[in-house]
């Protein structure tokens, strides 16, 4: 106990009497946050939208102010050819083309029945798929709207009204959602990265040797190497929660403590990823790449930014194996919807089983590497 | 002057690379890793959506209904009850994304004058996940309330959407352009930093000094490997697009290219900048990734829609040569436009490669002298 005491104090000493060790802990990973919490975000906010009008009459050019009038559509030209509409959205100074036919209004006052062409650039499928239902939704309101005064018939068949109420995020910030995911991924990083160089120095610097001959035993050696980072990972996570609460105010409606808990469980998985690829490599470089790849693959998995139930079966089940995924599902549950210990036991559960795995792993494979 | 002094050093580097078969291997399987997970796995659709009824008072209209979103095989049906008290802990453990509550007596409003009332509550907590779902399930109610008899005289203004470029709206499409710009950002800056730091941190970068090597060749000796690296990842990565998702290749392959060598050249000039004002390796990987991934990742467009961002930052994002780059590729892949249309992008990121190249040279020669 006595020994771990020491080791402890030396790591310490080490790891804050590097100044580009603490800048790439605290304020990487802050810069990170602010950054991506800016700019993480799929909302789609306005389009530029060119208008083909042949028809120049009162109901093609209601059509055009009407959507204007959200917003959501901005006035990027106006013309009556195709090509040049075309060459337009080519040059990317156009996002939509709404493509008005000739005799428009008088289709309308006639069959009751009237076509618009939307032409999407759909170089961002999601994006252009959120616009043209916007552009459908006013469409379809504009038709109701003047439907009274051309044809003021007598609604008469049944009609169900829809009304919808959004749980948890009710004004759809996009924000609320990403933060919570965003501090998951700084602590990893944080974490497995650390973990992963912090030993591989040694190594490369030969002082690992140097241990390996002294009387520690490793299961020692390996406590004080992790317990600090273990400890700062959950000094980063605590600042990332400030953060996310004073400057993003990310609501928080569930027990901190839950967080805190999981944090401290699913940091074992993460610090035992860094552990195990530190046996793996022989220079700093190739630590850091490794630890970039799996990361990455865990990242790019997690459900972080596209939902876990819409990748294939094989993926789910990969997602599964994800200790990201859980961490993350338990932030987002307990932050946003204020999910209590009972809520999210399977994930927990899932943390717990894989931390302690992949430590039980790591330490025999560090082992053997050493003996 | 010494031509064959830069051989031996190239092949020397090469030999480096080659050597340290780890890192060569993730080098080289990054690309192909990730266009296959970005192709398989990450969809940005959304399906099996889970949904529980809410119904107070079972009528023929209800039950109707439910069937409709049981035959979908978009929604997955995890519960059906009479009160709200079911749904809550359901949504609250993630069990349920959707639920459809009636209200008593939905079919007889149905026939009566009154609008027949559902309330669809959303777990929004992923606004886009929730906003495409209350959109399914309204597009199923929607379907259901046109069978019945239809009012007369409704006005309807048609449709007609053409989604140009991408018509299957596969995001694969849209995320291959910005691999390959992260691709070429990785092997080019942060590799080239990392090797060029580490002969000054191993202290090699003096012996090379006192070699009859003049600074440029050492750099041109270093940057040379790498830029053929990062060449067969560009290859690689555009070869597993094209075979197993087909992606689109709508214009010049050349072209595209000859734009990810230009665009390598700027990423290989900010990796010795960095190189040049760092001291060791870590501090090389640091602002690497500060300088060169991050930025290229999160506000190039890649990923995040630059139109989507706050005012504020939305001008910083021109300064990143990744930005241009998926422009002019996104443009040549999907759109088959040449330079006529991408004269512009291509002055930007041929400007910002000589300026950063130049300074790059400038900044090696004092901190060697040093």
């Amino acid at each position: 106990m006595r020994t771990l005491r020491f080791l402890l104090r030396k790591e310490f000493l080490q790891i804050f009497r590097d100044r580009l060790m603490v800048l790439q802990m605290i304020i990487m990973p802050l810069f990170q946050l602010l950054l991506l919490a800016s700019a993480a975000t799929f909302e789609v906010k306005s389009a530029k939208m060119y208008v083909v009008d042949r028809d120049h009459s009162s109901a093609s050019r209601g059509l055009i102010s009407r959507l204007q009038a959200g917003g959501r559509f901005v006035l990027a030209g106006a013309s009556s050819s195709m090509s040049v509409a075309d060459e337009e959205m080519l040059g990317r100074r156009a996002a939509v083309i709404v493509s008005i036919p000739a005799d428009f209004e008088r289709d309308l006052v006639r069959t009751h029945m009237a076509q618009v062409q939307l032409v999407m650039n759909a170089e961002d499928g999601a994006t252009a798929g959120v616009t043209q239902s916007y552009a459908a939704q006013i469409i379809a309101s504009y038709a109701r709207e003047i439907g009274v005064s051309i044809a003021p018939a007598v609604r008469e068949g049944p009609s169900i009204e829809v009304r919808s109420r959004g749980l948890y995020n009710a004004e759809l910030n996009y924000r609320d959602y990403m933060v919570p995911g965003i501090l998951v991924q700084l602590v990893t990083v944080v974490g497995t990265l650390l973990t992963a160089m912090n030993i591989v120095r040694e190594k490369e610097l030969g002082t690992l040797d140097q241990l390996s001959v002294t009387p520690l035993g490793t299961g020692v050696f390996i406590a004080a190497k992790l317990i600090p980072l273990w400890l700062i990972a959950l000094l980063e996570l605590s600042l990332g929660l400030l953060v996310a609460r004073f400057v993003f105010h990310i609501p928080m409606r569930g027990n901190l403590l839950i967080v805190f808990g999981a944090a401290g469980l699913y940091l074992i998985a993460a610090l035992g990823i860094g552990l195990f690829v530190s046996t793996l490599a022989s220079t700093q470089q190739q630590a850091m790449f490794v630890t970039f790849f799996i990361v990455m693959i865990y990242l790019l998995m997690s459900g972080m930014f596209t939902p876990v139930r819409s990748m294939p079966v094989w993926a789910q089940w990969m997602a599964q194996l994800n200790p990201l995924k859980h961490f993350i599902e338990i932030m987002r549950a307990v932050l946003l919807k204020g999910a209590g210990v009972t809520d999210v036991l399977r994930p927990l559960a899932a943390i717990s089983a894989f931390g302690a795995v992949v430590l039980t792993l790591a330490v025999r494979q560090y082992g053997r590497r050493i003996a | 002057m010494n031509r064959g002094a830069l051989r031996a050093f190239v092949v020397k580097e090469l030999r480096h690379i080659l050597r340290d078969r780890q890192t060569l291997t993730i080098l080289l399987l990054m690309p192909l890793v990730q266009v296959i997970l970005f192709g398989f796995a990450l969809r940005s659709d959304v399906r099996n959506v889970r949904v529980a009824f809410v119904d107070p008072a079972p009528d023929y209209a209800t039950v109707a209904l439910e069937a409709r979103f049981r035959e979908t095989t978009r929604f997955v049906v995890v519960s059906s009850g009479r009160t709200m008290s079911v749904v809550e802990p359901l949504f609250r453990r993630g069990d349920a994304d959707v639920a459809v509550v009636f209200e008593p007596g939905f079919a007889e409003h149905l026939r009566g004058a009154e609008p027949a009332r559902v309330l669809l509550v959303v777990d929004a907590s992923d606004p886009n996940t929730g906003t495409v779902m209350q959109n399914y399930a309204r597009a199923v109610i929607a379907s259901y309330e046109q069978e019945l008899p239809a009012p007369k005289g409704a006005l309807r203004i048609a449709t007609q959407t053409r989604m140009r470029f991408n018509p299957t709206l596969e995001s694969v499409n849209l995320f291959v352009p910005g691999l390959i710009a992260l691709v070429l950002t990785l092997v080019s800056a942060l590799m080239t930093a990392i090797s060029l730091s580490r002969e000054k941190e191993r202290g090699t970068m003096e012996v090379l000094l006192v070699s009859p090597l003049r600074p440029v060749q050492i750099i041109v000796g270093k940057v040379l490997p790498y830029l053929a690296l990062a060449f067969a990842n560009v290859v690689t990565a555009l070869l597993a697009a094209w075979l197993v998702f087909h992606v689109p290749f709508r214009g010049s392959v050349l072209l595209l290219l000859a734009e990810s060598i230009v665009y390598a050249l700027v990423s290989l000039a900010l990796g010795v900048l960095i190189a040049a004002r760092t001291t060791s390796q870590r501090a090389a990987m640091l602002g690497a990734m500060l300088g060169t991934m991050l930025p290229s990742t999160l506000l190039s467009g890649m990923i995040f829609p630059i139109a989507s961002m706050p005012g504020w930052l939305q001008p910083v994002t021109n300064v990143i040569p990744a930005r241009w780059f998926i422009i002019i590729a996104r443009g040549i892949m999907l759109k088959g436009v040449g330079l006529p249309n991408l004269w512009r992008e291509t002055l930007i990121l041929c400007a910002m490669a000589v300026v950063l190249m130049a300074a790059s040279v400038r900044s090696f020669k004092p901190r060697l002298a040093s």
